[in-house]
């Protein structure tokens, strides 16, 4: 047996992604609006404060804000920070200054990047201004960033806004984050039993269950001890017939997903079922594992393809009533 | 008559770079196993859990369900969950037990810190129309308010690398801490800036690791421990989030939190959650602390800091403190949320 | 134990898109109408619970911070609940917790979900490294138990079906319900498409944004009330693990103790007998008559009875969901906390045209993860 126990548990990436849709309600879209036809507005509170960004409720009074003012697309930075290397998703892909800048015509501060080229060209009461985006869409990053200086002569909004054009109401918000998924030692030990074409269980020390795959006894709170080999056929306890497509769906429905009981375990493991029709598929039916080719093992749960039916007699449900 | 809650456990894992698996399971089990060791109780004299974490930093949709493995409830446990850190949850059990609703608590958080990037992963915390579809990452945050309250002459450089320092001295006897050591303000000062004005010492490591905290009520608690750290205030309140809305320099929740506890003036001690130097600095003005508190001598979160427990571990060093009898009484503090938005504070005590 | 009590409820018109709000309009539709509802001035509010299910469904990390000003907690206590599908109910007894314990005099507890800001069944799907791909879905994972179920109790087949018909009629009879079918028929859902077999596509649960709130007080405040307030009776909350070897997935012990803790507490002997109505975590319909049995309201194996005699519809001798309940509207982080405002307002009398006549005892019941987050709520006309 492969002597793993310097090696560390197995790890692997996990990255997440979607395209969230938000919309933006009346403030926001009118803001959102605002920035596609290169204006900025703020939003006057009670108190005659004008935010920018706009509140959606007046902080004093907890109405909605509804009075929109135009501000100027110059302002003045009040705090900053250096951005030396940048990260994904940040407006700027070569080092820049982060910034709080108040707008003119403002009372509150907008977080937004600064290309000031170096840090020695930034510092607080520094006068900016905004620099949009190529092609506005109706989002905080049609302003593409800002730069050092004042308004330049022609700064009348660049495109005329086009009053027919529709309001903005929603924006698009891609989220990537990449994280590392990091298994635990029991987890470790039966992927790499199972990169050996064996399923690997483990009693708990205090229950006496038998658990496939290994964990800490989820209903003692203690690791497991012994090492269970366990066979790679069991009894289907119960199951469902997927007929429907679904966001995040790795196979094409129809197909059935049942709770197999392998001989040895106490706890069933959900697998598929292919070798017989879906409507042929019982609870007590008798199951092996069907593995893919040993050449394309590896440390993963998909060594096994699939579970069919042995043609054994069907278990009687007394054997797997207390496991529904 | 008003019930007492006290803690009367507190347990951690050691703060590390990378440990444990996604789920936290197998770093919670010898935590619990040992806040309850040290309350002379079992997981079955405990009438409440209550945890804190985030699904954010595992990456995955309904992370803290695989962490109730590790208490083992079966049979079933009445128990809490925020999507806090679990200062949070010891705010909810020390409620639960106010009310009458438990004689018993335990309160733990956990956090995997190093399975995404962190300062990118808590760009998401921020406004998600105007400010986090530019990923501003939590440290440059922190940066832009400590360079206001530089700006406004209410600290130093000199100040912020001091209580780097002093931390990391502290943090020397602190078998959990990540970070520790003998420097010097001078030496600190001479690194290069990691986001101006923001050096590496500055800012809390990225850590790992657990934390668990056991409560219990009046008698309860006088029998389960010695010395019991008696709560006699806790509270927390939250500030508006927008970074140009609010004065970075003041901490208004922090200060509300401190009076509605009524801070008292003569602590021996108190454990601030501040993951960024300055913060500290701004916090003890927010709380009022005087000269003669000591700060941190756990080395504070500056020398680990695992998400969604650093704040829990706070409450626990300080009753740890006062359970030890090192103090007569303490404060403890947790943070939440971008540049000190939301606080909590409590106070503990000897006699109660 | 100090009371406290319901002083006013209110939610927002659930629909697939509610693309004509923001998170923080979603939130605020049914705040206002709670604090309406309760004739309560934001100055009154001493503290706010937010509860929610996981952020991974608006791509917001602790959504309660960027919203804390909006929704009014701003300089004030703000918690975040988190208990998975339970998270509503949760969000209601842990509110409950802080006027028991004295630490306040009214709170307002707020739940919402705006799931057409990404697609929760791409959220809940993601498969970590080193798992089998066999990603089946809610519902997948749900109708292998109530294929159990019926297996168990050889219940007819046709109960789900029955349920499905009552909750969407009753959901026409509801203005904020999401889907309001007055003129489903029992042939009609049993003509629409095996989803997950046993259940079909009418028997399912919609995919809805939306927000309810409700505004409690103690007792000082409860009995300033002008109008009739729902006196909380008792509150509960149990948890077991999702998978452990032996765990009953049909009749999952966290419920029933729950239950019982939560009778106990109430002081009610025969639930079918002393309840007038009852709101349950219903996301598909064969989830009635398993709740009905693990509540105590009828002997394991028997639910299906109650459902098929017709004693779960408005006028029968306990009626389940009146509201049209998860069936009808499920925007998930606030699904438990509807029903434990729908039970509120029966009590109050303010239920319209979905109001049970003479409703002076009601449940709410949330249930959430792997049937295995169970909160629940006992609320009354009398203290």
């Amino acid at each position: 047996m492969v002597d793993t126990a310097q090696a560390p548990p197995l790890s692997a990436p996990l990255d997440i992604s979607f395209d969230y849709t938000r919309s933006l309600g009346p403030v926001l879209g009118r803001f959102m609006t605002g920035l596609r036809d290169h204006r900025v507005y703020g939003g006057r509170t009670s108190d005659g404060r004008v935010h920018v960004p706009p509140l959606e409720y007046d902080p004093l009074t907890h109405a909605p804000v509804t009075d929109l003012v135009e501000v100027r697309p110059t302002g003045t930075v009040v705090t900053w920070t250096w951005m030396s290397r940048p990260l994904e998703g940040q407006p700027l892909t070569h080092p820049f200054g982060w910034a709080l800048i108040r707008l003119d015509g403002a009372d509150t501060a907008l977080l937004h990047a600064v290309d000031a080229g170096s840090p020695d060209r930034m510092h607080t009461g520094m006068r900016v201004r905004v620099r949009w985006a190529a092609d506005p869409v109706g989002h905080i990053r049609d302003i593409a960033c800002f730069e050092p200086g004042e308004a330049l002569p022609d700064a009348s909004p660049g495109e005329p806004a086009d009053a027919t054009e529709t309001p903005v109401t929603m924006m698009t918000t891609p989220i990537r984050l990449h994280y590392r998924h990091t298994t635990s030692v029991e987890e470790d030990r039966y992927l790499r039993a199972l990169a050996q074409g064996r399923l690997l269980g483990q009693r708990c020390p205090v229950c006496r269950k038998v658990y496939v795959p290994p964990r800490v006894c989820p209903a003692d709170g203690v690791p497991p001890e012994e090492e269970v080999a366990v066979a790679d056929r069991g009894t289907i306890t119960t199951f469902c017939v997927v007929n429907v497509p679904f966001a995040g769906q790795r196979l094409e429905p129809p197909y059935v997903v049942a709770q197999v009981l392998l001989d040895g375990a106490d706890i069933p493991l959900s697998h598929l079922i292919v070798g017989c029709p879906a409507d042929q598929v019982r609870m007590g039916m008798r199951v092996a594992a069907v593995w893919r080719e040993p050449e394309r093992w590896s440390t993963t749960p998909e060594n096994i393809a699939h579970f069919a039916p042995t043609g054994e007699p069907e278990a009687p449900y007394e054997s797997y009533a207390d496991q529904l | 008559m008003t019930r007492r809650v006290a803690v009367i456990g507190f347990a951690q894992s050691p703060c590390l770079p990378e440990a444990g698996t996604t789920s936290g399971v197998e770093t919670l089990v010898p935590v619990l196993r040992e806040a309850l060791a040290g309350a002379k109780m079992n997981r079955r004299d405990v009438d409440f859990w209550c945890s804190g974490s985030s699904d954010y930093l595992a990456g995955r949709a309904f992370s803290f369900v695989n962490a109730v493995d590790a208490i083992g409830a079966f049979p079933p446990i009445c128990e809490s969950h925020v999507e806090m850190d679990a200062a949070w949850a010891f705010y909810e059990a020390y409620v639960k037990i106010l009310a009458g609703e438990a004689e018993t608590a335990l309160v733990y958080g956990f956090g995997k810190s190093s399975a995404g990037r962190l300062r990118r992963v808590l760009a998401l915390q921020l406004d998600p129309y105007a400010t986090a579809p530019l990923w501003p990452d939590s440290v440059s945050i922190a940066a832009l308010q400590a360079r206001l309250a530089l700006d406004a002459g209410l600290i130093s450089e000199r100040d912020m690398a001091e209580v780097a320092a002093r931390s990391r001295a502290d943090a020397a006897t602190n078998p959990y801490a990540q970070v520790a050591g003998q420097t010097t303000a001078e030496r600190l000062l001479a690194e290069p800036y990691l986001a101006d004005p923001l050096r590496a010492h500055d800012c809390a490591p990225v850590s790992d690791g657990a934390s668990a905290l056991v409560l219990a009520a009046d008698d309860r608690a006088r029998r389960q421990h010695d010395r019991p750290a008696w709560i006699t205030g806790a509270a927390h309140r939250v500030d508006p989030q927008g970074l140009g809305e609010r004065d970075l320099t003041t901490v208004p929740s922090a200060t509300a939190a401190a009076a509605a506890v009524d801070l008292p003036d003569d602590l021996d001690v108190a454990e601030l959650h501040a993951p960024f130097t300055h913060q500290e600095l701004l916090l003890r003005t927010a709380l009022g602390l005087g000269d003669k508190v000591r700060i941190n001598p756990s080395g504070g979160a500056l020398c680990g800091n695992p998400m969604f427990s650093a704040g829990l571990s706070r409450i626990g060093a300080a009753a740890a403190q006062v359970m030890s009898g090192r103090a007569r009484r303490a404060a403890a503090h947790a943070t939440s949320g971008p540049a000190l938005q939301q606080n909590l504070v409590c106070v503990l005590e000897a006699q109660r | 134990m100090r009371r406290a009590a319901v002083l006013g409820t209110g939610q927002t018109h659930h629909r697939t898109r509610r693309t004509d709000v923001s998170m923080a309009g979603l939130c605020r539709e049914a705040i206002d109408r709670a604090m309406a509802d309760a004739d309560t001035d934001w100055s009154q509010i001493d503290a706010v619970v937010l509860g929610k299910a996981p952020d991974l469904f608006e791509g917001v990390m602790m959504p309660e911070l960027f919203l804390a000003d909006a929704i009014g907690a701003a300089g004030r206590p703000l918690l975040r609940v988190h208990t998975a599908g339970s998270v509503g109910g949760a969000t209601a007894n842990v509110a409950t917790s802080l006027i028991r314990a004295g630490v306040h005099r009214r709170v307002l507890a707020v739940a919402f979900e705006k799931q057409s800001e990404s697609n929760a069944m791409w959220a809940l799907s993601i498969q970590p490294p080193f798992s089998a791909p066999i990603g089946a879905g809610a519902g997948g994972y749900f109708a292998p138990h109530i294929r159990s179920y019926i297996r168990r109790c050889s219940a007819p087949e046709h109960i789900g079906a029955l349920v499905a018909v009552k909750d969407r009629r009753n959901g026409a009879l509801n203005p904020y319900a999401h889907l309001r079918q007055p003129d489903i028929t029992l042939e009609s859902v049993r003509a629409s498409a095996m989803l997950w077999d046993p259940i079909r596509y009418d028997e399912t649960c919609p995919s809805s944004d939306g927000a309810c709130a409700v505004v409690l007080g103690d007792e000082a405040a409860a009995e300033a009330s002008d109008r009739q307030v729902a006196w909380i009776r008792a509150t509960a909350m149990r948890t077991e693990p999702t998978f452990f070897a032996g765990k009953d997935h049909v009749n999952p012990r966290a419920g029933a103790e729950a239950a019982r803790a939560l009778w106990d507490a109430a002081g009610i002997a025969d639930p079918l007998d002393e309840v007038d109505v009852a709101e349950l975590y219903v996301p598909f319909s064969w989830f009635e008559p398993m709740w009905l049995e693990n509540l105590g309201f009828a002997e394991a194996g028997h639910g299906w009875k109650l459902t098929e005699a017709g004693e779960t519809r408005i006028g029968g001798r306990l009626p389940v969901n009146p509201s049209g309940g998860v069936l009808c509207s499920n925007p998930i982080g606030a699904s438990g906390l509807l029903r434990f405002a729908e039970a509120a307002m029966q009590v109050m009398g303010r239920a319209g045209d979905h109001q049970v006549a003479g409703a002076r005892v009601a449940l709410g019941h949330a249930y959430g993860g792997g049937s295995q987050f169970f909160s629940m709520w006992v609320v009354s006309t009398e203290p």
